[in-house]
């Protein structure tokens, strides 16, 4: 595949990643607050991931994994982890902004460090590579 | 069950599934044919590689632990936490995978350790 297409791709499927994941976490975190009765049993935990919320947060996840495999068939692990991780900085405005959650000063300065490392790490290559034994 | 034991197995069972499933598909090769017919006969071949299948239990336990710890713990922290994964993995990639992680990456994934360790604080 030419390089400049293998990018585009690369991109694409890092945007899809760290989107679903974070509606994902937050349609399971939005459900399982809701719950009457505390996921504390098996039986319990079963019911709420039937819950609307917990059940669209799970499909999202569902959506996540399969893409970040299929991301993970061409890109360094070593490459994708960092770049999606700036899905946990979205998470964190989504407590913030729709959960109401108090975030520190803490750690919104982690939430800056976060982007410039992941900044970093997405200026470096994208390919799989592999040093031989 | 605390918020701390929870992230303990989610941190250890994203790892191992991280690795596992890293090994598998790069053993598999980049994927091309993303037609519906292509990606069912991708998934089929897919269910028949064992550390394809050790990986997916791994990361069940992890799904679920995180499930719980989404019930009690904030959003601003259970994720952000759980990033602790990354230090642990680019280094398990670096040794086991053999990947070959550049300094700027290094630095990279220093500065999310970091921050990961302050949005937890």
């Amino acid at each position: 595949m030419p390089p400049a297409r293998l990018e585009w791709k690369t991109r694409l499927f890092a945007v899809i990643v760290i989107l679903s994941n974070t509606l994902g976490n937050f349609f399971i975190a939005r459900g399982m607050r809701g719950l009457a009765v505390p996921a504390d049993s098996i039986l319990h935990m079963l019911r709420a991931i039937f819950a609307p919320w917990v059940t669209l947060g799970i499909v999202l996840l569902i959506l996540w994994l399969l893409s970040r495999m299929v991301l993970l068939s061409w890109a360094d692990l070593s490459y994708v982890l960092p770049v999606t991780s700036l899905g946990y900085v979205a998470n964190a405005l989504m407590g913030h902004f729709f959960l109401g959650e108090h975030i520190t000063l803490a750690r919104w300065s982690g939430t800056l460090l976060i982007v410039a490392g992941t900044v970093l790490v997405g200026m470096g290559t994208h390919s799989a590579r592999r040093d031989t034994p | 069950m605390s918020a701390w034991i929870l992230l303990g197995i989610v941190i250890g069972c994203t790892v191992m599934g991280d690795l596992l499933s890293s090994f598998e598909m790069k053993r598999h090769g980049e994927i091309h044919d993303f037609r519906p017919r292509g990606l069912g006969r991708l998934l089929a071949t897919l269910a028949t590689k064992k550390f394809l299948i050790v990986s997916v239990f791994f990361m069940a336990i992890s799904f679920f632990a995180f499930v719980k710890l989404l019930e009690t713990a904030d959003l601003s922290f259970a994720v952000p936490a759980s990033a602790a994964t990354i230090v642990f993995e680019t280094i398990l990639a670096r040794l086991i995978l053999k990947e070959s992680v550049d300094s700027r990456r290094w630095w990279g994934v220093c500065l999310v350790a970091l921050g990961v360790t302050l949005l937890a604080a």
